[in-house]
């Protein structure tokens, strides 16, 4: 573990040294102008510690942006508006909605797929063009598109974008793993004479896990791009990407990079999270390290 | 109704059109398999077509493809402005350096071991975060012509091509290596010759994610401040006027530049990795 934690942990106080070094450097110009309006001159010295705790500085160090997501995560109340927990729980749960539906439209896909030839000429192309697309194009339009008709929830249209973009890899990889059993196997059902639906039940389905759970990680981490993307042009006012982009508009540095940073800690935990699933659903379909 | 039912009449007859081409082995041959993936999508096309007017949607909730292909066609001059400013300017400078500093990123990374056990996990991190979000702090910071969208292209362009160049270049085999140093060849001989050819496939997995989010990173960062040009300027602009027919149009427009790029990516991969198995006929 220290053989693996040690290198990881250097570069990351690289990083850090390098982001207060471009703090330092960036915030620089802000300190000098202001001591030249008061007709002042700044040796280093002081303007160092004064690019450390401007109120909107160009860039803030990682102790302001520690301190602000500490403030927005432990500081404020749960249902507070300007808590962090709580837009990320409105973030958490429009990729959760929008993973599900897109993990449903994958597997359904994949399944005709592999049932029906017809399908996978005519269909496959399309989804792939459909991903060459970029979806943000559609975002304004889907918020519109659902308010004329009628649906008033903010909900509706981030589930739809980040499940546009989280059913492809599920769909690809299904497709694979649907078709991962090879012929060996297959015959085999055969001689049990098993049906076709018994053949996929028995074998398809738990061949195809695998191929599920490595989608599952691409498809969670595009579930979320998609949801925040849908947060920042519809004028939602809730969710993470909500908070960036009123940080965006009001001026306010500290708001967007506590929200990006936020956003991070969730990406984090659903990686995690599906990991574990993963490692769950193996030991019990008894795959061995 | 009319027009609502001849759709789903064509809907039918062109399914039935594609079973019959699949039975007949149609599917075998290249021109068929493009025929029948053609005659899906102008299905979709014409039961579109035939719902918006069959139950005379409204033009400010769903234009009919007849509607947008006008729009298109008459507003060429706007589209070709927004197009060089969002993706030639924005989304392929940024592309070409974010690709261009992934790949220098990418060998020093492979000949230092520290550096790949270090920023390699960083880097697998990274890649899975919603870097979109930076968008508004590279609006604030490089102004809002094309450069910030540039700048918003290269961190999202950067790291999928990262990690899918440094997994590549692991992708030799001993064997290979050995043989390469009974040959007495060095770093940089070994490098070139057997172990960058060995990570093109990688290397072309990775620009074919790259090419999807670029295009979403220059269209993104013009939501937060753009000059009155581009195509993610004009998107919101229309649906804020309920000019839906041109929203259409710009997506148009981003589906072909996106499918464009997309299949120069593809046509360079069989070109450069002939030898893979995936590409052999």
């Amino acid at each position: 573990m220290t053989n693996r934690a040690l290198p990881v942990l250097t570069v990351l106080a690289v990083l850090i040294a390098l982001w207060y070094a471009a703090t330092v450097w960036m915030n620089a110009t802000w300190v000098f102008d202001q001591a030249a309006r008061a007709g002042q001159s700044v040796t280093w010295a002081e303007v160092v510690p004064q690019t450390m705790a401007q109120d909107r500085p160009l860039l803030p160090p990682p102790h302001q942006v520690a301190s602000e997501l500490w403030k927005g995560i432990a500081g404020k109340k749960v249902t507070s508006k300007r808590s962090l927990v709580y837009h990320g729980y409105v973030t958490f749960r429009g990729t959760m909605m929008g993973l599900t539906l897109g993990i449903v439209l994958g597997i359904a896909l994949a399944i005709s797929i592999v049932r029906f030839r017809v399908m996978e000429m005519s269909v496959m192309p399309w989804a792939i063009i459909s991903q060459t697309i970029p979806i943000v194009a559609l975002a304004p339009m889907i918020l519109t598109l659902s308010n004329q008709m009628g649906i008033d929830s903010r909900e509706v249209p981030k589930a739809i974008i980040s499940a546009y973009l989280s059913f492809f890899p599920v769909l690809v990889s299904m497709v694979k793993g649907l078709r991962s059993p090879d012929q060996m196997q297959l015959d085999l059902l055969k001689t049990y004479g098993a049906g076709e639906g018994a053949t996929f039940w028995k074998l398809r389905l738990p061949a195809s896990m695998p191929y599920f759970f490595a989608s599952l990680k691409v498809a969670v981490a595009a579930a979320l791009i998609g949801t925040i993307v849908g947060e920042l042009p519809t004028g939602a006012i809730e969710g993470l990407g909500a908070r960036m982009l009123i940080g965006s508009q009001f001026g306010e540095p500290l708001i967007m990079w506590s929200a990006l940073f936020a956003a991070a800690l969730l990406a984090g935990g659903l990686i995690v999270i599906v990991g574990g699933i993963e490692r769950l659903a193996n030991t019990r379909m008894g795959v061995r390290p | 109704m009319i027009w609502f039912w001849g759709a789903l009449g064509f809907w039918a007859a062109a399914w039935a059109a594609n079973v019959a081409a699949v039975r007949l082995g149609l599917a075998q041959h290249r021109v068929g398999r493009l025929g029948i993936a053609l005659l899906f999508g102008v299905t979709l096309l014409v039961v579109w077509e035939g719902y918006v007017r069959g139950f005379q949607v409204s033009p400010v909730i769903l234009p009919a493809p007849t509607a947008i292909a006008a729009k298109f066609a008459t507003s060429l001059p706007t589209l070709w402005a927004d197009f060089v400013q969002t993706v030639v300017k924005g989304a392929l400078s940024g592309f070409a350096i974010g690709v261009g500093a992934a790949f220098v990123t990418a060998i020093a990374i492979d000949r230092f071991p520290f550096l790949q056990r270090g920023l390699l996990p960083i880097g697998n991190f990274v890649a899975a975060l919603p870097i979109v979000g930076l968008a508004p702090i590279l609006v604030m910071w490089f102004g809002f012509d094309w450069h910030s969208k540039a700048a918003v292209v290269v961190i999202m362009v950067f790291f999928p091509v990262l990690v899918n160049l440094v997994a590549g270049l692991q992708a030799t085999e001993r064997m290979q290596r050995d043989l390469m140093s009974t040959w007495s060849a060095s770093y940089v001989q070994s490098l070139i010759k057997l172990r960058l050819p060995a990570a093109m496939p990688f290397f072309f997995n990775g620009l074919k994610i790259a090419s999807t989010l670029a295009l979403i990173g220059a269209i993104v960062a013009e939501f937060f401040g753009s000059p009155i040009v581009g195509m993610g300027f004009r998107i919101s602009t229309e649906v804020g006027r309920l000019g839906l027919d041109m929203v259409w149009a710009e997506i148009v427009v981003a589906a072909l530049a996106g499918s464009a790029l997309y299949g120069l990516i593809a046509f360079l991969e069989r070109r450069v990795t002939f030898w893979h198995p995936s590409q052999r006929q």
